[in-house]
């Protein structure tokens, strides 16, 4: 959203300082809106917007304080956080796969050092988190330094990482350890953790993304591999730096997970927040392509997803077409964004 | 390190010494080879052109000297001295930069981000926007370089703008040696003027070598002190603009063409364009 105050104050031809000429409310406000329009979040902010009024009239109790903590921090500060990962790995012309089994197996491994080797809550947690760096680590090696494809790679590695979930745990659930109870609680168990760090990692995924050379780099890669190359960027670099970022909130977000339910599931996790946290960032404006996308738009994204999930459920409408909603929502953002960017384009020309 | 004050340059030709040396350079990629035993020199202030056929080597050559790539044997001597590039930020913290035959620049970007893309101005852990795109306004209309805006994505550029603000970013730190691959393939011919212009203001002010790899001879000649001919990666030819013209160098070209094909016919081969 930044952009749009560098358009203003940026205008070719006035020089820098000078105020521009007051014009009429009218073309002001058709400005706005043109400049609105422009906005890749545009679209994804109306839908998110037009939802929550929708549920909120549908429903009496959407805007109420406990359906609010179910909204934001169970449906989705997790998609977000996620998202935040994504939206980095998709500018940078890659994915990851495997970032929802991170998430399952981080609490596992809590576990397993705090029940088995008697680890230290903190030091299990940050061995959990590490544990995520590392999984990214193996992804960006398999997938810049070897080579494969990342679809390929983290296929593979969530599948790994799936396995020994099950393998150890026999498939079955076991509780949060005691000794974690106070982290969780700031983690995510108090009733606004998780939307407030959602929110907090996001904001920071965006200054990352448009105010530093990382995001900038990132851009680069994703937009012009061999030209930023070619300048002298170190392309291997700001993508191990991405997977590494994704594996870690993927391990976060785990964690939290585990804490707010207070159970540490082998089925948590998986696919299913993955393919959501993509969903966020294409629905948010993030090209599949690389060289594009917006953390802020995949934010919006997350809403609208976690909109859709709560709010059918706080009207009484089974959870079972969702999905084909969700479908429709990809393929409507999709052809939006398509048609925007021309409009964007005729605008501009 | 040598001066390179236009005095210490000019002392330095006078000495003949050169800026610049490249021995026995060659580069294989795997089975391919693209260059084979590459000499050549380039003297204090001095504008060299290099010529050849699409697939001879000359972006190959270039990117060794920029430091982009490694060459597989034979040695750099930048004033006298052999160095080793490791990275494009060791050559250009050694005075090289180069324009790339396609440009490095990133469409998604702004043409400010472009101009500082791996140099950008930060104020702390931030990029100072403001900054960039002050200094980039400031640079390109002192090079008389016209575009809508600093903010637009060079996507939105044309070609010859494109390529104007890939030179503009190879001289903005004041290179002792630039290389230019291909500066005037997208140009008009008013754009292409703007160039040579640029590369005939540097050469005047006498404290930049230019490597400048071009098809056009006419322009070529106009500008360049020196022309090297480069064929199957070796240089097969090295005159002074004064004592060569357009003709001459056709001719040159349009031989090895010649004796290719006679080459293909006699093998029974059936001739082809070359691409
Ligand atoms: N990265 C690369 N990998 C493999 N072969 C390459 C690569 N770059 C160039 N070549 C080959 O090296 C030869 C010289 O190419 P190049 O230097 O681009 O020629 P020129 O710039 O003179 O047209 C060509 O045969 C080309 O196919
Ligand atoms: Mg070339």
């Amino acid at each position: 959203m930044s952009e749009a105050v560098e358009h203003r104050t940026d205008r070719p031809g006035r020089p820098p300082g000078e105020t521009p000429p007051r014009r009429g409310s009218l073309s002001f406000l058709r400005s706005a809106g043109a400049l609105f329009l422009r906005q890749r979040e545009a679209t994804v902010l109306v839908v998110a917007v037009a939802l929550i009024i929708y549920f909120a009239l549908a429903s009496s109790n959407f805007l109420g304080k406990s359906n609010l903590i179910t909204w934001l921090s169970e449906d989705t500060a997790y998609i977000a956080v996620l998202a935040v990962g994504e939206v980095l790995l998709l500018i940078c012309g890659e994915i990851d796969l495997s970032v929802g089994f991170i998430y399952t197996f981080s609490p596992f491994l809590t576990y397993y050092l705090i029940s088995y080797y008697h680890f230290p809550g903190i030091l299990a947690i940050i061995v959990s988190l590490i544990m995520g760096i590392a999984v990214g680590w193996i992804n960006a090696f398999l997938t810049v330094t070897v080579g494969l494809p990342s679809f390929i790679t983290t296929l593979g590695t969530g599948f790994v990482l799936l396995g020994l979930v099950d393998t150890t745990s026999h498939a079955e659930p076991v509780p949060v350890p005691p000794g974690v109870q106070s982290i969780g609680h700031w983690m995510s168990s108090y009733a606004w953790s998780e939307i407030s760090w959602a929110v907090a990692l996001v904001l920071l995924g965006h200054i990352v993304l448009t105010r530093t050379r990382w995001g900038l780099h990132t851009v680069a890669v994703g937009g012009n591999l061999l030209g930023a190359q070619e300048a002298g960027i170190k392309v291997k670099r700001i993508k191990y730096g991405n997977f590494m970022i994704t594996g870690l909130l993927g391990a976060f977000v785990g964690l939290q997970v585990a804490f707010q339910t207070n159970t540490i599931d082998p089925t948590a996790g998986g696919y299913q927040p993955m393919f959501y946290a993509v969903t966020a960032a294409v629905i948010g404006g993030t090209a599949m392509l690389g060289g594009v996308g917006t953390i802020l738009g995949a934010f919006l994204g997350a809403i609208v997803l976690g909109t859709l999930t709560d709010g059918f459920s706080i009207i009484g409408i089974s959870a079972n077409p969702l999905d084909i909603i969700f479908g429709g929502a990809i393929l409507i953002a999709m052809i939006a964004n398509v048609q925007l960017a021309k409009l964007r384009e005729a605008g501009r020309s | 390190m040598t001066t390179t004050t236009p005095e210490g340059a000019a002392a330095a030709a006078a000495a003949g010494g050169d800026i610049l040396r490249v021995e026995h350079i060659s580069k294989r990629y795997g089975a391919v080879t693209a260059l084979t035993d590459v000499n050549m020199h380039l003297g204090y202030g001095e504008v060299l052109g290099l010529l050849g056929d699409n697939g001879a080597g000359k972006s190959t050559l270039l990117k060794i000297l920029c430091g982009f790539q490694p060459a597989t044997s034979g040695r750099i001597l930048l004033e006298g001295q052999e160095v080793v590039f490791k990275s494009v930020d060791d050559a250009r913290a050694r005075g090289i930069d180069a324009v790339y035959q396609d440009l490095a620049l990133v469409n998604q970007l702004s043409v400010f981000h472009n101009m500082f893309l791996n140099r950008e101005q930060n104020s702390g852990p931030l990029l100072n926007n403001r900054a960039m795109r002050k200094l980039a306004r400031e640079h390109l209309e002192e090079m008389g370089i016209k575009i809508p805006s600093v903010n637009v994505e060079v996507a939105k550029l044309s070609g010859g703008q494109r390529q104007a603000i890939a030179v503009a970013r190879s001289v903005y730190s004041n290179p002792k040696i630039l290389l230019l691959d291909e500066p005037l393939a997208a140009m008009g011919v008013k754009e292409g003027a703007i160039i040579l212009d640029l590369v005939r203001q540097l050469k005047e002010q006498g404290n930049v070598s230019i490597i400048i790899i071009a098809h056009n001879y006419g322009q070529v000649l106009e500008v360049c002190d020196r022309v090297n001919l480069i064929q199957h990666g070796e240089i097969t030819y090295d005159k002074r603009s004064a004592e060569t013209s357009v003709t001459e160098l056709t001719e040159m070209v349009v031989a090895e063409y010649r004796q290719a094909l006679e080459e293909r016919q006699r093998l029974g081969q059936h001739p082809h364009i070359p691409s």
